[in-house]
């Protein structure tokens, strides 16, 4: 019987398995921020150890960093822990792309900017949006600061082998439609733990058809659906995102072709088993919005927010409590809910396509009066591709903020928070109570749909406007 | 590592399912450079009112809660962010061991605990135990029955007791890998450096820049 690309990663990077059945698995890339690192230096310190392998550790800032002026922090305690990443990295000799690196941005989008995310590596983040990387055929999961620690001082994990689930979509989507509502559709279909104990695997059409941002939107939100990992074989899309440079750490010339001779060996064979299987049609798919408190409380666009007792998965008092949070009442339309805050950013959907798909609604037309409309790029690279495009006239033309790159309103941990009671059509990733600011309600949607929102006011169904290429 | 082997102390239950760790430690709290200090800011935004008084709604609050060090949840409990602090902030607020229900609902089974935080708690000795959906409900009405309730767990033979006029036992399954290191206190990263010629050995055959077979 074949193999999964999941079993072609796996088998090639375990050390050794312990007598107790624990797999020692090497690590090939450790990515590093500054909020979940901080006490695994001081551990390694106070035990007196080094960090193994300093070269296969990359650092940034993202998750602290204001996304006005960034070079002035007035939280002292931010800057503290921005202070400790700067010390902890020139200490242990981690390269780091700090605030003044022209590389700089959320951890997850300069990975494979820089070309550390590669086909057939095992990356780790003290981070759990770490999926992302899985867009590539990359195993990447999120790990604890005990977890960093222990990566920082062996290179290797103490693992359990999990199980794998394929995830098929099968045609294409409709556009507007794309990746971010796939995965949410996908999350609304599985549940948040649907994915839990597995490493998913996307295929179909539709996945094959998504450029490498797409996909990555897809295998971001992995974690979502409960699964510490979503992976995608490697095709001639990913060949060419990874051939378009500059990219200073992936292989160039003969040794790209070598590469990629390997990288053709890893999709899973035709008759590899999955321990579980969906298949979903993505050209019956709608434009998502979620109306509750966690990533699988989502309908189409054209639905409505749900009565408490009809919500298959979810007690009454669970949905009754995320209603309340939510401020709704069973029976609304979502295209009735309005809105006052909208957030383009995060490693989700941050990229470029991201801003050109939200420029080409924001071109031509204005942010309804009284909405806040943050548009924050996911890397200084992404920030200065969207300025040579012309894409931040087009957002200040609409009446956008254009910001500085940083993680920003995905979770708040800068200034850029909601206040209580705010409503917000967020391209992020998370629509946790308090998630974006204590009390503040988020709705998960795609950039597209954001966009909309901004200028309508409230939410609709884009499949209905007029884009305006830039 | 402080080993666990057993534990009895007062039980509470917050009967929510799917906790997400944003919900069990806020993001204002993670700027900290320190392991220690997040206790107080556990489940901050559902304890406090927004004066910072304690919020008398919220279970925990609850004059019959004070000092539980066991505590009985909902569901994958854990979700969302991989933050480690919120094992942290449930260690330091005085809880030893976690109890949660796992459901199986169609073809998926919901975890008690989610994968990652599961994971950070096995590092710092947290318990976590994983017991039926019936088996957590029996042991949350007991909760709202009999304050000052005391409940056993006992890692070695994998057991639960409440302590009650007759006493209720409910066993649970764990990972043999993770039963053993929490019973001995055993050190991950000792462990694995004891694996250093096995780990060179592999660093010699594989490249980690372009990991292809050699």
């Amino acid at each position: 019987m074949g193999h999964t690309l999941f079993d072609k990663i796996w088998s090639r990077h375990v050390v050794t398995t312990l007598s107790d059945g624990t797999t020692l698995l090497y690590i090939d890339r450790h990515l590093i921020h500054e909020v979940t690192s901080p006490q695994a230096f001081e551990a390694l310190r106070l035990a007196h150890r080094a960090v193994r392998r300093p070269e296969l550790s990359f650092a940034t800032m993202d998750h602290n960093v204001p996304t006005d002026d960034r070079l002035a922090i007035r939280d002292p305690i931010s800057k503290a822990q921005i202070d400790a990443l700067t010390e902890n990295c020139r200490e242990f000799g981690i390269t780091l792309y700090d605030l003044a690196s022209d590389r700089q941005g959320i951890v997850h989008v300069i990975g494979p900017e820089l070309g550390l995310t590669l086909p057939g590596a095992t990356i780790v983040c003290g981070d759990s949006h770490t999926s992302t990387h899985g867009a590539f055929g990359a195993l990447a999961f999120g790990i604890g600061t005990s977890e960093v620690e222990h990566v920082l001082a062996t290179q290797c994990l103490l693992q359990q082998r999990p199980k794998t689930f394929r995830v098929e979509f099968t045609g294409r989507p409709v556009p507007p439609v794309g990746a971010k509502d796939l995965i949410l559709k996908l999350i609304g279909a599985i549940g948040t733990a649907g994915g839990a104990g597995y490493v998913l695997e996307y295929c179909g059409e539709a996945i094959r058809a998504l450029s490498m941002e797409g996909r990555m939107t897809i295998c971001n939100m992995s974690i979502e659906a409960g699964a510490r990992a979503g992976l995608m074989a490697p095709d001639e899309t990913t060949y060419g995102y990874l051939a378009a440079g500059p990219r200073p750490f992936a292989p160039s010339g003969e040794a790209f072709d070598r590469a990629v001779t390997f990288w053709k060996t890893l999709p899973s064979d035709p008759d590899a088993a999955f321990d579980r299987t969906i298949s979903l049609d993505a050209s019956q798919i709608a434009p998502q919005v979620t109306w509750g408190t966690n990533p699988g409380m989502v309908v189409d666009v054209t639905g409505r927010v749900p009565e408490p007792d009809q919500v298959p998965g979810y007690s009454r008092a669970d949905v009754e409590q995320a209603l309340a949070y939510m401020g709704l009442t069973p029976g609304t339309l979502m295209t009735q809910i309005p809105i006052d805050t909208v957030f383009i950013g995060s490693c989700t959907n941050a990229r470029i396509e991201d801003l050109r798909a939200s420029a080409q609604l924001f071109n031509g037309r204005k942010v309804a009066p009284g909405v806040r409309v943050l548009v924050v790029p996911g890397s200084q690279q992404v920030r200065r591709q969207a300025e040579a495009e012309g894409l931040h006239e087009v957002f200040r033309a609409a009446g956008c903020e254009w910001r500085q790159s940083g993680c920003s309103m995905c979770l708040g941990m800068n200034p850029d928070q909601l206040k209580p009671g705010e409503r917000c059509a967020s391209t992020s990733n998370r629509n946790f109570e308090g998630r974006q600011g204590k009390g503040g309600r988020t709705h998960l949607v795609s950039p597209q749909m954001a966009s909309a929102a901004a200028i309508a006011g409230h939410f609709v169904d884009i499949r209905t406007w007029q884009t305006n290429s830039v | 590592m402080t080993p666990f082997k057993t534990h009895r102390g007062l039980i509470a239950a917050l009967d929510r399912a799917n906790i997400d760790t944003d919900q069990i430690i806020p993001k204002q709290f993670l700027k900290s450079i320190a392991r220690t200090g997040f206790g107080a800011h556990l489940f901050h935004d559902w304890r406090y009112l927004p004066d910072g008084r304690p919020n008398p709604q919220f279970p925990l609050n609850a004059p019959r809660a004070k000092g539980a060090s066991v505590l009985v949840v909902g569901g994958n409990f854990g979700c969302g962010s991989s933050r480690e602090h919120a094992v942290w902030a449930i260690q330091q607020e005085g809880f030893q061991a976690i109890i949660a229900p796992w459901q199986q609902r169609g073809a998926t089974r919901v975890p008690a605990f989610a994968d990652i935080f599961r994971t950070n708690c096995a590092k710092n000795a947290l318990l976590t135990v994983e017991l039926s959906e019936p088996e957590v409900q029996e042991i949350v009405q007991m909760v709202d029955r009999y304050p000052g309730l005391e409940a056993t767990v006992d890692l070695d033979r994998q057991r639960v007791t409440l302590h009650l006029a007759e006493e209720l036992s409910f066993h649970f399954e764990i990972d043999a890998a993770i039963k053993t290191r929490l019973l001995h206190g055993l050190d991950d990263i000792g462990l694995t450096l004891q694996q250093e010629a096995a780990i060179r050995a592999f660093e010699a055959r594989h490249d980690p820049q372009l990991p292809r077979p050699t």
